[in-house]
C-alpha cells in the first residue's frame, strides 16, 4: 500500500465525515421540502412533473460519473496510483446507482405522460446502453479479483467507455430521429417558469451533487481500509 | 505486425479451426432464429441485415475469445510482451488477422442468409461490401482489445460479450442500417452520415486500441 494513498485517505477523513454528510443532509432535506410542499404543480403535466427535479440531475450526473471514471482511469494509467484506481471504482459504482435511479424515475414519469413505461427514444436507448457499460465495467473488476492487471484493464475500459459516448449519442439520434413532441415535453425548462420551481431545481441539483461526492468519498475510504486490512492480515500471516 | 498476421493465418490454414467453428456457429444462430421466430415473416433486406449482424456479433465474439488463448496457454504471451517491437503493431496484426476471419465468415454468411430467408426486395449495391467491411473492422478493433483483456480473467467466455456488446452498440445500429441500404439498393447520399459514423467508430477505437494495447500486454 502506498503511503501516498494512506495520507490522502487520512486527509479526507474530517471533510468527508462531517462536511459532506451535513451538506448532503441539509440540501437534500431542503430539496424534498421544496419539491413536495413549496413548488406548484406544473400546468400541463401535473404532479408527476415533480420527479424531474431529481431525474434531470441524475441524468447529467451519470454522464459526469463516466467522465470522472475516465479521468481517474487516465490518471491511474499515468501514475499507477492506487488512489486513482479507487476513485475510478467509486465513481463507477455511484454512477451505476445514479443511472439506475434515472432509469427508475424515468418510467414513473413516462407511464402517466407518454402512456408507456418505456419507448426507444434516443435518450432512453442511450441511457440503457450506458447502464450496461457501467455494469460491465464493475463486472470486469469483480471477475479480476483486484490484482493490478485488472486495475489496468478496468482503466482501459473506463477510457474506451467514455470514447463510446459521443458515437452512441450520434447513433441513437440518427437511428430514432428526433421526436419533437417527445423532446419538448421532455425539456424541463419548458415547465419551470415559476421562481420556486427554479429554486427547487437548483437545490435538488446541489443536493444530489453532494450526495454523489459523499458516496464516492465513503466508497474510496472503504476500499482504502479494506486494502490496508488485507496488507495487515498478510503481515500477520508472516510473523 | 505482418508476422503476427502470417502466424495466425498459417495456424488457421493448417487447422481450419477458427473459420469452421465461426461458420458452424453462425449457421446455428440462423437456424435458431428461424425456429424461434416464424421464418416466413423474416424476409426483406432489414431482416437479412439484422440477422447478418446479430449472427456475426454472436459467432464473432465466441471466436474472438480464442484469439489470445493460444498465446496464453503456450506461454507465448510473455514472448509477445518481451518482443522488441512496438506493441501497437502487435495489436494491429491481431486486428488484421481477426478482420480477415470475420470478412471470410461474412462472405460465406450473407448469401446463405439471403437464400435461407428469402431474397425478396434485395438488390445489392457496392455499398454492401463497404458497410460490411466497416462494421466488421469495428468488431475486430474492439474484440481484439477486449479479448486480450478477457483472456486474463476467470469466466472469460462471459466477459468478452459483456464488455464488447455495449461498446459495440453504436456500431451495430449503424451497420444494420447501412447493410439494409446496401441490400435494398439505396444511394450513398441517403446514408452518408451512417457511413461516417461507422468510419468514425473504427478510427476512434483502432487508435484507442493501438495506444492502449501497451498497457494490456504489460504483465
Amino acid at each position: 500500500m502506498s503511503t501516498d494513498g494512506d495520507s490522502r485517505a487520512a486527509r479526507l477523513k474530517p471533510w468527508s465525515d462531517v462536511a459532506l454528510p451535513a451538506l448532503t443532509g441539509v440540501t437534500m432535506l431542503a430539496a424534498v421540502i421544496m419539491v413536495f410542499w413549496v413548488v406548484p404543480n406544473e400546468k400541463i403535466q401535473g404532479v408527476v412533473q415533480r420527479i424531474f427535479y431529481f431525474h434531470v440531475h441524475l441524468a447529467w450526473m451519470c454522464f459526469g460519473g463516466f467522465v470522472f471514471v475516465a479521468g481517474a482511469s487516465a490518471w491511474y494509467l499515468k501514475t499507477g496510483s492506487p488512489v486513482a484506481d479507487r476513485y475510478a471504482e467509486a465513481n463507477a459504482e455511484v454512477g451505476l446507482l445514479y443511472t439506475t435511479l434515472m432509469l427508475w424515475t424515468g418510467p414513473l414519469w413516462a407511464r402517466p405522460i407518454w402512456g408507456v413505461w418505456w419507448t426507444w427514444d434516443p435518450r432512453l436507448t442511450m441511457t440503457i446502453v450506458l447502464w450496461v457499460i457501467y455494469a460491465a465495467y464493475l463486472m470486469l473488476r469483480r471477475l479480476g479479483e483486484g490484482d493490478e492487471t485488472i486495475m489496468r484493464y478496468a482503466a482501459v475500459l473506463g477510457i474506451v467507455g467514455v470514447l463510446d459516448i459521443p458515437l452512441l449519442v450520434l447513433a441513437v439520434r440518427l437511428w430514432r430521429g428526433i421526436h419533437p413532441a417527445v423532446m419538448i415535453s421532455d425539456d424541463p425548462e419548458a415547465g419551470l417558469r415559476n421562481a420556486a420551481m427554479k429554486w427547487a431545481f437548483a437545490i435538488s441539483g446541489v443536493g444530489l451533487g453532494f450526495l454523489f461526492a459523499w458516496l464516492v468519498s465513503l466508497r474510496v475510504r472503504f476500499t482504502t481500509v479494506d486494502q490496508e486490512l488485507a496488507v495487515l492480515a498478510a503481515e500477520k500471516e508472516h510473523t | 505486425m505482418w508476422a503476427i498476421v502470417r502466424k495466425d493465418l498459417s495456424i488457421e490454414r493448417r487447422t481450419g479451426e477458427m473459420l469452421t467453428s465461426l461458420f458452424l456457429l453462425a449457421l446455428l444462430v440462423i437456424l435458431l432464429f428461424a425456429f424461434s421466430l416464424e421464418p416466413d415473416r423474416l424476409r426483406g433486406p432489414e431482416f437479412v441485415a439484422g440477422l447478418l449482424w446479430t449472427t456475426l456479433l454472436l459467432a464473432g465474439t465466441l471466436t474472438l475469445n480464442r484469439s489470445f488463448v493460444l498465446e496464453r496457454e503456450l506461454g507465448a504471451w510473455t514472448a509477445l510482451a518481451l518482443a522488441p517491437v512496438d506493441r501497437g503493431s502487435i495489436y494491429l496484426g491481431k486486428v488484421i488477422a481477426n478482420l480477415i476471419f470475420l470478412l471470410a465468415a461474412s462472405v460465406l454468411l450473407l448469401p446463405l442468409i439471403a437464400v435461407l430467408l428469402g431474397t425478396k426486395g434485395i438488390a445489392p449495391t457496392p455499398l454492401l461490401p463497404l458497410s460490411v467491411f466497416l462494421g466488421v473492422l469495428g468488431i475486430a478493433a474492439i474484440g481484439t482489445l477486449f479479448s486480450a483483456m478477457a483472456s486474463r480473467t476467470r469466466a472469460r467466455e462471459v466477459l468478452l460479450p459483456l464488455l464488447s456488446f455495449p461498446v459495440l452498440a453504436p456500431l451495430l445500429i449503424g451497420a444494420a442500417r447501412t447493410t439494409t441500404a446496401g441490400l435494398a439498393g439505396e444511394e450513398l447520399e441517403q446514408i452518408s452520415s451512417w457511413m461516417l459514423l461507422l468510419g468514425g467508430f473504427d478510427l476512434v477505437f483502432l487508435t484507442a486500441g493501438w495506444m492502449l494495447f501497451d498497457v494490456v500486454l504489460e504483465d
